[in-house]
């Protein structure tokens, strides 16, 4: 195990060359660029050996990763913002056909106005296409959940792809310590793709258009997919915590400082970094994190349970869905009736979450208060 | 209808030669004697059910839509057309 | 492989349908070990309604617009995966000249070795049949009819030909179900790996779209060469070559009179229209006689 200081997006870099994707397709755009780019230096060079291909655009890039994934071997590729939004309905396809790619997201504002910083907007306007969705705090964390979302993504009673997401510019560009695993390791933790293969032999026909009489239940298997996806990550989690000796809560969830708690605040991502920081510095003993890692499939029971005798609760959200306000912030209100949920929408277009932020949001959970309050 | 059975991801290989297409027909092709089994016709043919067998040209009427592309290729005028019954 | 196992019969297509009839063509030369990845179009939705398929070869359907980047996709896999197959994307006019355009050009310039076929029936055939640029110039359309302040479509057929072309493509040649042994001939060709990526613009008349009897789909499209209105080249490392020369061209009107979707254009005042399209097919074969190296 080699320890290296590196930016969040190098580190992604480093675990997709130790998952050794086959086919990576992918089209630049800030703030995920640096990925690619690490990749571009690690075939030029020889150090992973993969078809590299430089699509034309995101649309394409996807589409490029669904071929390769449905002829039968492993893919990556990344993208952010207006990326994602351009691939949005190979993405549908993709996660129909039951393709277990596996996509890094530097979270990224969607225009207009341009903005190339951070907020969730680029992939909560993706959270029903049936991609699962995992919200990562750190350089070491992003991967380390490169590696498992391939092994989740992959399981037979899963098959379905997979994005791991970083803030843009807050994780992607920062540089922090990472532990980079052993090789040999990571090839026992995740073998070589065992997946859906083309043979010459017994031709199959993918991608076949279903009628009314049976559209809905393929929409039904891949929601209950999503449903067993729960377990599977929960034990890629233990598994992993048990070679690799560092393990996120259930995997689907973890929880900071809730034993002595009366007050929590849901959030996901590096904000959860920064609140660790100002709980741990004022010594607040009042007041939890939940952090959400994984957004889909949404831990309902896990969440709930996280819950359990709080008076009241807060949620910060990177995104607003105008018209109705914290799409988060519902997927939780909806979880809990005994307590009260405020509701924070912040960082939209990279504007920092401070920790007088942090400090303030806690006054305002105490005191219930009601409204979208804007950070 | 709730709750059918799907295959997973809709992979699928069950042929449409399941599905019959006579219904569709208003005139059949009906090969003459002048036919030499050139099998011209059966290149050009839409549905794939044309053959040749013994030197002629069987059509497959199972398959058959009736467009009569057929007659229409043939060299020999050796394909006549005629009003399903 | 007989003619029915790489598309087996019972697909949903229209009577007289020239697609069928190409793709059975095609995939006699193409054999058991293609790929063939469909673009959303007549041919896809005729051959794959679930749980029934036509196909007799892998097949993938993505979407509309991207059958070549999958396509992309499947080649480099195969090769990683150490297996050799042809890589063939299919594609309607809509999935090649207009909203696939985009990819088919990446999948050219990045040289990926798939082989691209467009099945062109000139419109929007799938969804009713709409305009799309390779709908000829005065032709009727559901979104270009013909009307007291039109003539049909307005606009000359996208030059998608020069296009492929100035991609430096190694292979790239039109076709036509009117001229199988040509069209095989070609398949042939775009398939052999030193000559990819390759394309080739297939004509397919449709009955239902240029309306016209069922029976005439090989008539019409023979018919269609002997006027000019398409012309059989290939072009190789920029070298252009006349697969089948026209010695004495027939007019135009020839061609326009048997299909419903140019009937307005004999109507009197619009004279001027076929006289527009005759001039337009003159210069073209002026244009493919010089590339040729023949006057």
């Amino acid at each position: 195990m080699t320890k290296k200081v590196l930016e969040g997006s190098h580190a992604i870099a480093e675990a997709v060359k130790l998952c050794g994707p086959e086919v990576v397709a992918a089209y630049p755009i800030t703030p995920q660029t640096h990925i690619i780019e690490r990749i571009s230096e690690m075939v030029a060079d020889g150090e992973f050996r993969t078809k590299f291909s430089r699509a034309e655009s995101e649309h394409s890039a996807m589409s490029i990763c669904l071929g390769a994934q449905a002829t039968g071997v492993r893919t990556f590729t990344a993208s952010a913002s207006q990326g994602i939004a351009l691939m949005h309905e190979v993405l549908y396809n993709v996660s129909g056909m039951r393709l277990p790619i596996v996509m890094a997201v530097a979270n990224r504002s969607l225009a207009s106005p341009l903005n190339i910083w951070c907020d969730w907007s680029d992939t909560f306007a993706e959270r029903d296409s049936g991609w699962m969705q995992f919200y990562c705090e750190s350089a070491q964390e992003a991967f380390d959940t490169v590696i498992q979302a391939y092994k989740i993504a992959e399981n037979p009673n899963v098959s379905l792809p997979a994005m791991v997401c970083i803030d843009g510019f807050i994780l992607s560009h920062v540089y922090e310590p990472v532990d980079i695993a052993e090789k040999s390791l990571v090839r026992k933790f995740l073998p070589a793709y065992s997946g859906r293969k083309i043979d010459f032999g017994k031709p199959v026909t993918q991608g076949a258009w279903a009628g009314p009489d049976y559209f809905q239940d393929f929409k039904r298997d891949q929601h209950e997919a999503m449903r067993k996806a729960k377990d599977v990550i929960r034990r890629a989690n233990s598994e992993f915590r048990r070679v690799f000796g560092r393990g996120y809560g259930s995997g689907l969830i973890e929880t900071y400082n809730m034993e002595s708690a009366d007050h929590a605040i849901i959030t996901m991502g590096s904000a959860c970094g920064t609140i660790r920081h100002v709980i741990r510095k004022n010594k607040i003993r009042d007041m939890g994190l939940v952090k959400i890692k994984s957004f889909r499939p949404f831990p309902i029971g896990e969440i709930k349970g996280a819950l359990n005798g709080m008076k009241s609760i807060g949620v910060l959200e990177k995104n607003i869905s105008p018209g109705l306000g914290g799409a988060l912030c519902h997927e939780i209100r909806g979880l809990t009736r005994k307590c009260s949920v405020s509701t924070f929408i912040g960082g939209l277009g990279g504007r920092d979450v401070r920790t007088e932020d942090i400090l303030n949001i806690f006054d305002d959970i105490r005191e219930e208060k009601r409204g979208l309050i804007w950070v | 209808m709730t709750g059918r059975k799907v295959a997973k991801a809709g992979v699928t290989s069950k042929p449409t030669t399941g599905l019959k297409k006579s219904g569709w027909r208003t005139f059949r092709p009906v090969i003459t004697e002048e036919c030499r089994g050139c099998g011209i016709c059966v290149m050009h043919c839409p549905e794939g059910c044309m053959k040749t067998e013994n030197k002629m040209a069987k059509v497959d009427y199972d398959y058959c839509k009736g467009c009569l592309l057929c007659a229409n290729v043939c060299a020999f005028k050796a394909i006549k057309s005629e009003m399903e019954k | 492989m007989g003619l029915a196992c790489g598309f087996y019969q019972g697909s949903t297509n229209c009577s007289g349908c020239p697609e069928t009839v190409a793709i059975r063509n095609i995939l006699e030369v193409a054999g058991k070990e293609t790929v063939v990845v469909n673009a959303t179009s007549c041919l896809e939705i005729v051959s794959s309604q679930y749980p029934h398929t036509s196909w007799g070869v892998n097949y993938i359907h993505g979407a509309f617009e991207n059958s070549s980047a999958i396509a992309s996709g499947v080649s480099l896999a195969l090769e990683k995966m150490g297996k050799k197959g042809n890589v063939i994307a299919i594609a309607g006019d809509g999935g090649t000249l207009d909203i696939g355009l985009q990819s088919l050009s990446g999948s050219l310039e990045r040289g990926d070795r798939i082989c691209f076929i467009c099945l062109d029936n000139n419109a929007y055939m799938n969804t009713g049949i709409q305009r799309s640029s390779a709908t000829p110039f005065g032709a009727w359309t559901t979104t270009s009819p013909h009307g007291k302040f039109s003539v049909g479509k307005e606009e000359w057929k996208k030059p998608i030909m020069e296009i492929v072309a100035s991609h430096r493509t190694p292979y790239a040649a039109t076709a036509s179900v009117g001229f199988i042994p040509d069209l095989k001939e070609k398949v042939r060709k775009a398939l052999e790996r030193k000559n990819q990526p390759s394309f080739l613009h297939v004509e397919c008349p449709c009955p239902l779209g240029w309306k016209f009897d069922p029976s005439k789909t090989i008539e019409i499209a023979r018919l269609a060469v002997e006027t000019g209105m398409w012309m059989l080249y290939e072009t190789e490392k920029g070298n252009f070559r006349i697969t089948r020369p026209v010695e004495k061209r027939r007019p135009v009107k020839e061609y326009l009179r048997t299909q419903g979707r140019f009937a307005h254009l004999f109507k009197p005042g619009n004279e001027r229209v076929i006289k527009r399209i005759q001039e337009q097919v003159d210069i073209e074969w002026g244009k493919l006689l010089k590339l040729s190296g023949q006057k």
